[in-house]
């Protein structure tokens, strides 16, 4: 197994340099090099965001993960051509189209509600926050089709640790970033943006639960939740947020997209599970892309030794 | 414009023209062009174009009517025959590629999920159409009778819409479309029955009504 001292990253390690080069051009052509921070980001956002789009970068000495699984891992192109991401259209290879200029620089991500401290990560502060692994894990949709993923990125518990929930944080609800602007198809999703998911607290205290920011060894495109999202592995895929924006402990259970847009197909928990059937889609089966036929559905999706005790005593049939 | 209906050769190309969305696919499949999930790529694809051939076989009574083309009825039959073509080629991704071919599987299937059993019905009411189609059935059944016989392309293409329309996940722009081009063309065809009967009815009134004013 490799594992490696995780060096200390800041963005600036993973911004492409010709993208750096450039702006630093663009600046001093406008003639603002002694600018202060605040104002160049101001003038980013009005005169560059759509083409300052992040380009992958590659991270280097990555921990292996003894939740990865050897099984095949899809290929680059059917995981960035054949997304659900409905901000960027309502079609699998529309948000790899849509979200080509998605502007994801200054990203923030804000932690409130039950914590003892609350606070605003930015991007270099969570690429820091624990060393990098790669998770190779098993990912099923909803819609009955499943992928392998080399994803990138801790267990979420250690940003959970660092904030400190206070007795009665016992859900999280997470949010994603929504901008009719940059997401101008997200009106004929469907759904209300923004997108909102969550989890029990011990469910997003388990090891699997992962604060993602990259994948096959790059930082995440665009269209599959950059610059960072969260992985759920024994949940459908809608579970698992991208792009975002806000985590926030609370004692009521949060509401969750798809359950408020269809409450009888789409439950709070829905874990995989291939006995309770959605009207859709027989869940009994997936089809794991670049495969023709379909292969059984494993319950919790095959994490059950990892999550299973989390829900005994629980009807799934009923909570699902 | 008669003898362009009426040619021979216009019927060979409307009828290669017909197989484009089945070249395509072909075409597609030979160049790694079908995408992530190639099956479901051809299954959307011959469910759209089967609703799409519905809606033109739907089209030509009107059209035949309201353009002045009664020679437009030559092709009728070869579009619902394109219809009831592609919609075996996309029962067949079910049949097969999600259903292993395991027929008991797939009757499980076809009674609890509520869109497959509106579409595995609009393919059912297609398969008498499509084996009576000839002019060998027509005769036989009568004109009459087959014509009766002949309308349930209409609750097939109202399945076909509903199907669509329960299959989306909650984008229903498309489904609505298509289901705004049948509920026209369906109306366009309860109106001409109604005014029909209207004048039917008038008709018989009169007379009565000259029947009437004879007795007194
Ligand atoms: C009148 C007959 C039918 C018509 C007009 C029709 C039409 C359609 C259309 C328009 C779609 C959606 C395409 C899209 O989203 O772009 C579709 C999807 C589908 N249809 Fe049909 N269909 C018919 C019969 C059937 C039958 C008999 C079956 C199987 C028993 C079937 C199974 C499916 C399945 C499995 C899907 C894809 C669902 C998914 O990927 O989520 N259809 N059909």
């Amino acid at each position: 197994m490799l594992i490696r001292k995780a060096p200390d990253l800041t963005y600036a390690d993973v911004t492409p340099k010709s993208v750096y080069l450039d702006r630093r051009k663009f600046l001093r052509a406008m003639g603002i090099v002694g600018a202060t921070a605040v104002t160049a980001k101001g003038l980013f956002d009005l005169a560059l965001p759509p083409q300052v789009a992040f380009a992958a970068t590659k991270f280097t000495s990555l921990v292996n993960s003894p939740f990865s699984t050897s099984e095949k891992q899809n290929s680059y192109d059917d995981v960035t051509h054949y997304n659900n991401f409905y901000e960027f259209g309502t079609d699998k290879g529309d948000p790899a189209k849509n979200a080509k200029n998605f502007n994801t620089s200054n990203w923030i991500v804000s932690v409130e509600g039950e914590v003892a401290k609350p606070r605003k990560f930015t991007m270099d502060e969570i690429l820091k926050l624990a060393p990098l692994e790669e998770r190779i894990y098993r990912h099923r949709c909803v819609e009955a089709w499943s992928i392998v993923v080399p994803w990138i990125g801790f267990s979420f518990n250690s940003l959970i640790r660092l904030v400190e929930p206070t007795p009665k944080a016992q859900f999280v609800a997470f949010q994603s970033y929504y901008d009719p602007r940059q997401m101008p198809l997200g009106r004929w999703a469907g759904i209300e943006f923004p997108y909102v998911e969550g989890l029990r607290l011990d469910e997003a205290m388990n090891p699997l639960t992962l604060l993602c920011v990259g994948m096959y060894g790059e930082s995440l495109p665009n269209q599959d939740g950059a610059p960072v999202r969260m992985v759920i592995p024994w949940k459908y895929g809608f579970k698992s947020i991208k792009s975002l924006v806000k985590i926030k402990f609370q004692q009521k259970m949060p509401p969750t997209t798809w359950n408020l847009s269809v409450p009888n197909w789409y439950g709070f928990y829905s874990n995989v599970n291939p006995n309770v059937n959605h009207p859709r889609w027989s869940q009994a089966k997936e089809r794991r892309l670049g495969e023709i036929f379909k292969r059984p559905t494993l319950m919790f999706n095959g994490y059950d030794d990892q999550v299973a005790s989390m829900y005994n005593g629980m009807d799934l049939k009923k909570n699902y | 414009m008669r003898a362009l209906l009426t040619s021979k050769w216009t019927k060979a190309a409307v009828f290669l023209l017909c197989l484009v969305p089945l070249d395509a696919l072909i075409w597609r499949a030979l160049h790694n062009g079908l995408g992530a999930n190639p099956v479901e790529f051809i299954q959307l694809t011959t469910g759209r174009w089967t609703l799409r051939f519905l809606i033109i076989t739907l089209c030509i009574t009107p059209f035949r009517k309201l353009l002045n083309l009664p020679d437009l009825i030559r092709f009728r039959r070869m579009f619902g025959l394109f219809a009831f073509f592609y919609v075996c080629l996309h029962f067949l991704t079910y049949l097969g590629p999600d259903q292993s071919f395991d027929l008991a599987a797939m009757w499980k299937d076809v009674a609890k999920r509520p869109f497959i059993t509106v579409g595995f019905l609009g393919f059912l009411l297609l398969v008498p159409l499509a084996m009576t189609s000839t002019a060998g059935w027509i005769r036989r059944l009568g004109g009459k009778r087959w014509q009766m016989l002949h309308r349930a392309i209409y609750f097939a293409a109202v399945a076909g819409v509903i199907h669509y329309y329960w299959k989306v996940k909650s984008d229903v722009r498309m489904p609505l479309f298509y289901g705004a081009l049948v509920a026209v063309l369906l109306l366009w065809r309860l109106w001409g029955w109604l005014s029909r009967r209207r004048s039917v009815v008038a008709a018989k009134l009169s007379s009565e009504g000259a029947r009437a004013g004879a007795a007194r």
